[in-house]
């Protein structure tokens, strides 16, 4: 009897170890076990990836607490020179100058590219007469030359008519119109001053969709979500005109108007699983997280490369 | 026409002139509202206030931001109204006038006009690493408590100035201290004025985005704040960032939420309002 009982319970220890065996293993392969906090600032235009893929990893991870800023690429990339945060959003690549405070702080760090995001030339839809502009035509409309000198389409192309042409833009502090000014215009020029300029994208749409002669630039999400007010200008690079769409912006056949978008990992991602777990989690599932949110993916292959520059820098 | 006539039609003009400006401010902010309400009423239900952020609009929610910024503006609370009543006492009670104060005037009449991101860096240098408070919710209370702090002390100024002299003289005369004089007869009276100028520097600290951003505030946060040392993240940062969100669904949510805020503000000052006329009643010269 009393030997019934020593067995019964040697039983039960034994299992209760075994289960406590178990769940151990479970838990390191299993990020749920993960904790600690993950600091995310920089870009407002990465943003929505960034806090889409931090809401997914919740679910695997509910332990880690995320949280992600809006400080802007540059201000993002100031905390993190100094160390405080572990990854920047940017819609740029890093500056000479941001890099030099990383090494002096002794910060390393990688650059990712985690998708894309194509700027949409736009007219509105009574507009009849453009069926295609080539980088020179956008040139010779934006280039600071232009103000005071190009006010008519006819300047543009022989036979358009000869109407004041009406310019909607982003402002100049925005990540947006930098990429834009720079691939047309070139390097350190600018654009000219006198167009409709504003922060808010949603303003831009309105303007160019009431003005039968608008023309602008700003996100594509943003024509995405109002088709039906606006139109699509192709772009012509040289090797003919090309509309910016899921394949021609990933493929980087609509060139020079799509520009990769990027976070950066600091040496966190080293030495903290759950940080390393973070960044692998985003690159694995930033293909159908980037769509969800109006961005464009990259490549399978593209993101296999990314992840693989991710597992050479946390060796 | 004579004289007296054209008189009295010049009265009359400028009494509508007047109606027309006033209606003018009336009249857009009854569009504003009726607009935000329109849009945004129906999308306001329990899990609206008790969800995270969603990369999904129909998902999201506004639970970090509201507690956010009810945290935000108790600390605030809190940390500025004692100090910006005392400093207002002091000037207006206590200060001898010379150099040294007309200059302090001076700039306390200046910092009401400072840009509000001026004291966001003022705040990232001074709490968020100098103090090292970081980015937590006790770091953006001191810098919004520095922001409203010329609002409160001009306020204070304003409705004790209201208050007779001859109170004062009396109290003196029946041989009460300056502090007692102060205390018992002087505040009470003022406190309606007070009220007033608290709730509307409280009121401006509740809607303020830039000098948060500057010092920390985040925009993707899943957890409540549990303590002043947590990070966090106010509901005008939240609408900010749904604003610039190129899906239309997303506007409808930054409308809710702004509504949320309209409630926020309201309720505060009703609740301020009711203080200030309860308080009121009992003075009675």
């Amino acid at each position: 009897m009393i030997k019934q009982k020593i067995l019964n319970f040697k039983i039960v220890i034994l299992s209760l170890i075994l289960i406590g065996c178990s769940s151990n293993s479970n838990n390191t392969n299993n990020s749920s076990a993960l904790s600690g906090d993950i600091k995310i600032d920089g870009s407002s235009t990465v943003y929505p990836v960034t806090e889409a893929v931090a809401e997914e990893f919740r679910v695997v991870a509910p332990n880690v607490r995320v949280t992600v800023g809006v400080s802007g690429t540059g201000g993002g990339f100031q905390k993190f020179s100094r160390g405080e945060t572990n990854i920047s959003n940017a819609s740029r690549p890093i500056k000479d100058k941001e890099a030099k405070v990383c090494d002096e702080n002794n910060i390393s760090y990688l650059e990712l590219s985690v998708a894309y995001d194509g700027l949409a030339v736009i007219i509105n839809p009574e507009n009849d007469w453009v069926d295609y502009l080539t980088v020179d035509e956008l040139s010779k409309i934006w280039h600071p030359d232009a103000q005071n000198n190009i006010k008519y389409w006819s300047q543009i192309r022989e036979g358009w008519p000869n109407e004041e042409i009406h310019l909607f833009g982003p402002g100049t502090a925005s990540g947006t119109y930098d990429y834009f000014a720079e691939v047309i215009c070139g390097k350190k020029v600018g654009t000219r001053g006198d167009y409709t300029a504003s922060e808010d994208d949603h303003v831009l749409v309105q303007g160019v969709a009431t003005d039968k002669y608008g023309l602008g630039f700003f996100g594509l999400a943003y024509y995405e979500e109002n088709k039906e007010k606006l139109k699509l200008v192709g772009v012509d690079n040289g090797s003919g005109s090309v509309l910016p769409s899921m394949q021609t912006v990933s493929s980087r056949t609509y060139a020079p108007l799509s520009r990769p978008i990027f976070i950066y990992a600091n040496n966190s991602a080293k030495e903290r699983e759950e940080v390393k777990e973070f960044i692998s989690f985003y690159l694995k599932n930033a293909k159908n997280l980037v769509a969800d949110v109006g961005y464009i993916p990259l490549t399978d292959e593209e993101y296999g490369f990314e992840i693989e520059k991710f597992n050479e820098f946390i060796k | 026409m004579t004289n007296g006539e054209k008189n009295r039609l010049k009265d009359s003009i400028f009494k509508y002139i007047g109606v027309f400006a006033c209606s003018i401010g009336l009249i857009l902010l009854a569009i504003f509202i009726g607009n935000i309400i329109y849009d945004g009423f129906n999308r306001i239900d329990w899990s609206f206030l008790t969800s995270l952020p969603s990369r999904k609009a129909e998902k999201a929610g506004i639970l970090t931001a509201w507690s956010g910024s009810l945290w935000i503006v108790i600390f605030t609370f809190i940390i500025a109204v004692p100090i910006g009543i005392s400093a207002g006492v002091y000037l207006e009670e206590y200060n001898r006038k010379n150099k040294l104060t007309r200059l302090l005037e001076i700039n306390i009449s200046n910092l009401a006009g400072v840009p509000s991101i001026i004291y966001g860096l003022l705040g990232l240098e001074i709490f968020v690493r100098l103090s090292n408070l970081g980015s937590s919710v006790l770091a953006g209370s001191f810098t919004l408590a520095l922001l409203i702090l010329p609002i409160i002390i001009v306020a204070t100024r304003e409705a004790l100035k209201a208050v007779p002299s001859s109170i004062r003289a009396a109290s003196f005369g029946l041989g009460a201290t300056k502090w007692q004089t102060t205390w018992y007869q002087v505040l009470p009276a003022a406190s309606g004025g007070i009220l007033t100028g608290v709730i509307l520097a409280i009121s401006r600290a509740v809607g303020e985005t830039a000098p948060l951003i500057v010092v920390g505030a985040l925009a993707y946060v899943p957890f409540t704040p549990k303590g002043p040392m947590d990070e966090f993240t106010v509901l005008p940062i939240q609408i900010f960032n749904w604003v610039s969100r190129p899906q239309h669904e997303f506007a409808i949510n930054a409308a809710a939420a702004i509504i949320i805020l309209l409630a926020i503000t309201f309720t505060m000052n009703g609740i301020a309002v009711y203080f200030r006329n309860k308080w009121q009643k009992k003075i009675n010269w």
